[in-house]
């Protein structure tokens, strides 16, 4: 560039240099960023190798931003459903592993939306009360029930907090392999521990085209959800209760 | 009626019924039998998990065992995954029963289960069709 | 000496009722099992009751189990000559009923098949791993207990055995008020209040019980029941009535003065539908006020008065059973107070809930079941009360004359008492 274009840019406060510098990187920026971020979540979680346990060092949790949960989607939902073979029907009976709950605060009249599934609480009153020990909490947080164990006595149902869990009201046919459920034992969100302990994200977190979900290991203090945690306010719900919930909710 | 004579109406009705039964299974015995004996083929060479003498002997132990380390631990990729065991097992496409190993009489598991009276209930609740989606071991 | 029980009807009416009592159990087989065939989808139980008609059943039975045995506790524990009679059909009722209640309990649940798991797998964390233990305890304590009662040679024992059945009982009926008290998540149940209020629930319904059974078998018997000995439990039961009463009235009373607690109380005491008017009419008036009425009234005080009585304080449980455990459950879950909440799975909504046949029917088949047993038992063993026994005692005890003496006559207690 002659010296004086580069003057003449300069006068006008900017140059072509300088345009087409910032919109290459702009632009290369754009397209990098979610790969980015996927590199950035990929590397935050790998496969377990095989026959290896999961691991109290780590502690899966999910941040729900429901400032940007909007009405009328609910793509965590079906996909939930889809992911886990849920029938995704709606009578009384049928399970519910993931629900949208419109809150509408009296006092001020606002009105937000969250997705509420099985909190993964660190003092679970599900697992307490379970008689033979079939509500449990796997070693990195996750909450389950050992369908293998579960005698279908619904007490954890009467005790969660949350109203997370379900029962399975009646015979079931072409469950996915993944997740194997069946009639007479109770279930819940499982946080996709199957893919999960593949390396990915569960599928809600995966489906949500507004960003509301961000998971990760909260005991990294270096992946984005340990992060985000720290940057903005965050709650669980019925903190009263003081179960230490993995799944924190910002903005209500 | 006595309860002398009440004792021995029970006794003879016992008796009479243990009899049919007997009667019943003893007439078939070697011949037609209401359920076939299995013919197991499994055309996947290579040997599973253990030799098939002492697969038929533990292998409700190594699943018991195995599906504590799988569901409480997190213990992935065993030898004595149940959905691994159904990728192997499951008839090939041109077999009674292509695809799966339950749910049809002459399917893998079922056939001897069905053979040994023994109730089968893995498959109330797991997949035991291959190609459904998912089969992460 | 095996004094033969004084039975004077015609076999034909004990195969009679056995007859009915084995027709209602294998209805209530039935019913599990087209609930164990199609699942629970057959019932009226949803996500969001989990608990039914059922459990109501249930609970009645093991509370009234438990509490029935207190006849007998005051009669070995604290050696009332009375109720030293009438122990061991107090043992044979508890027994019954409990069994009654556990194989509706096991029945309901969603895998029976998986009973071998429940016994072998246990979390002490639960209060329902503790009952696993409790409720089986129980079975083998009172037939040790029953055994100590008929026979001679272990009498002496009686009252060691009564003791530990006696604490044994509190500690279970404890459980069984556990089982709510500790539902932190519930505005109807997490109270330390409920396991109290649930033994005194079952001194109530077990006395209630225990006098309707033995009223039947009396006058099934031709037998006469002494009014010193009716004026004795019927004031009994109106002191049972009146401290539950009273310690319901402390729980609302309390949920009203926290502000948190008011929309629970609006809801199960005013504006719940079917749920209040449970509470109020079934259980408050006529299981509570209008038996103590039949009780203390001057004129009223028959021993008829008193059988309408407890066959009211029964209905009266039920209705408050019912009003408890699926009201508290029909109540939505308070997660975020301060809001009003929607979505498509009854967050913020009385959950609905219909009773279906299967639940009933299953239910009533506990109901057989105790009965069966306790029929049998009346007829194959030496369960009925004699009173000339407690007379025998307690006069034989003034004049200084050991009592199996003074009450040798066979054969002919009811014309002595009458």
């Amino acid at each position: 560039m002659s010296p004086r274009e580069s003057a003449a840019g300069e006068d006008r406060g900017v140059s072509r240099r300088a345009v087409l510098a910032f919109g290459g990187a702009a632009l290369a920026g754009t397209l990098l960023a979610p790969g980015i971020r996927l590199i950035e979540i990929a590397g935050a979680q790998v496969a377990r190798p095989a026959g290896e346990p999961a691991s109290g060092k780590v502690r899966w949790g999910m941040l729900i931003d429901t400032t940007r949960c909007v009405p009328d989607c609910d793509k965590c939902v079906q996909a939930c459903n889809t992911e886990n073979g849920l029938s995704g029907g709606r009578a009384p009976t049928d399970p519910q592993w993931i629900r949208k709950i419109e809150i509408r605060l009296e006092r001020t009249g606002r009105t937000v939306y969250a997705p509420v599934m099985c909190q993964h609480c660190a003092q679970p009153p599900c697992v307490d009360v379970c008689p033979t020990g079939a509500s449990f909490k796997r070693a990195d947080g996750i909450v389950l029930v050992d369908r293998h164990t579960c005698i279908g006595c619904r007490y954890c149902m009467m005790a969660c907090p949350y109203k997370a869990r379900s029962f399975v009201h009646e015979p079931l046919h072409d469950q996915k392999a993944d997740v194997p459920r069946g009639k007479g034992c109770v279930e819940s969100c499982t946080m996709c521990v199957h893919r999960i302990d593949k390396g990915l994200t569960p599928a809600c977190v995966q489906a949500c085209p507004e960003g509301v979900f961000v998971f990760g290991d909260l005991n990294d203090p270096g992946s984005a959800i340990a992060r985000r945690v720290r940057e903005i306010a965050s709650s669980q719900i019925r903190p009263d209760l003081a179960l230490d919930t993995a799944v924190r909710y910002h903005g209500i | 009626m006595s309860l002398y004579g009440v004792r021995v109406l029970l006794a003879a009705l016992m008796l009479t019924g243990v009899a049919a039964a007997l009667a019943a299974g003893g007439a078939d015995g070697a011949a037609a039998s209401r359920v076939p004996r299995p013919q197991l083929t499994v055309d996947r060479g290579t040997q599973c998990v253990e030799p098939p003498e002492r697969m038929r002997l533990i292998h409700p132990d190594l699943l018991r065992h195995q599906r504590d380390r799988t569901v409480r631990d997190g213990e992935r990729g065993a030898k004595a995954s149940l959905n691994a065991c159904v990728q192997c097992h499951a008839g090939k496409p041109g077999s009674p029963a292509p695809g799966t190993v339950a749910g049809h009489p002459q399917a893998f598991c079922e056939s001897c289960h069905a053979y040994a009276a023994v109730r089968l209930d893995c498959f109330e609740c797991h997949q035991a069709r291959v190609g459904a989606a998912g089969g992460a071991r | 000496m095996n004094r033969a029980a004084p039975i004077s009807r015609p076999d034909r009416s004990f195969y009679a009722v056995a007859g009915f009592a084995l027709a209602l159990l294998v209805v209530g087989l039935l019913a599990a099992h087209r609930m164990e065939a199609g699942g629970h989808v057959v019932t009226g139980m949803n996500n969001s009751i989990v608990w039914g008609v059922p459990h109501v059943f249930a609970i009645f039975l093991i509370v009234a189990a438990s509490g029935v045995l207190n006849v007998a506790s005051i009669g070995s524990v604290f050696g009332n000559p009375v109720y030293k009679t009438r122990a061991r059909l107090s043992g044979l009722l508890c027994l019954a009923m409990l069994a009654g209640g556990l194989m509706v309990l096991m029945l309901d649940l969603g895998r029976p098949e998986r009973l071998v798991v429940a016994a072998t797998h246990y979390n002490f964390r639960s209060v329902f791993a503790w009952n696993v233990f409790l409720y089986s305890g129980m079975f083998a304590i009172v037939a040790v207990y029953l055994w100590t009662l008929m026979e001679q040679r272990m009498n002496r024992h009686a009252k060691s055995a009564g003791l530990v059945a006696f604490v044994w009982r509190l500690v279970l009926t404890t459980g069984t008020g556990s089982i709510f008290g500790f539902l932190v998540a519930r505005q109807g149940f997490g109270s330390a209040l409920l396991a109290p209020m649930f033994i005194l629930m079952s001194f109530a319904w077990g006395l209630a019980v225990f006098y309707i059974a033995q009223s039947v078998i009396y006058a099934w018997n031709g037998m006469r029941l002494p009014d010193a000995i009716h004026r004795r439990m019927r004031n009994l039961l109106g002191i049972f009535v009146a401290s539950v009463l009273y310690m319901v009235a402390a729980q609302h009373l309390t949920n009203l003065y926290f502000a948190r607690q008011v929309a629970f109380e609006r809801f199960a005491l005013l504006e719940g539908g079917v749920y209040p008017a449970l509470f109020w009419f079934g259980y408050v008036l006529l299981g509570s006020l209008l038996p103590l009425v039949l009780i203390y009234a001057p004129r009223l005080g028959g021993q008829r008065a008193s059988l309408w009585a407890a066959l009211l304080v029964v209905a009266g449980a039920f209705c408050q059973l019912y009003a408890f455990i699926i009201g508290g459950q029909a109540f939505p879950l308070e997660m975020f107070p301060g809001a009003t909440v929607r979505s498509t799975f009854l967050d913020g909504e009385v959950a609905p809930y219909v009773p279906s046949w299967p639940e009933f029917a299953l239910g009533i088949g506990g109901v057989g079941a105790a009965l069966l047993i306790t029929v049998i038992g009346v007829r194959v063993l030496d369960f009925l009360p004699h009173d000339e026994d407690a007379d025998a005692g307690r006069d034989s005890a003034r004049a200084g004359v050991p009592a199996r003496e003074a009450a040798a006559t066979p054969g002919v207690p009811a014309a002595a008492s009458r």
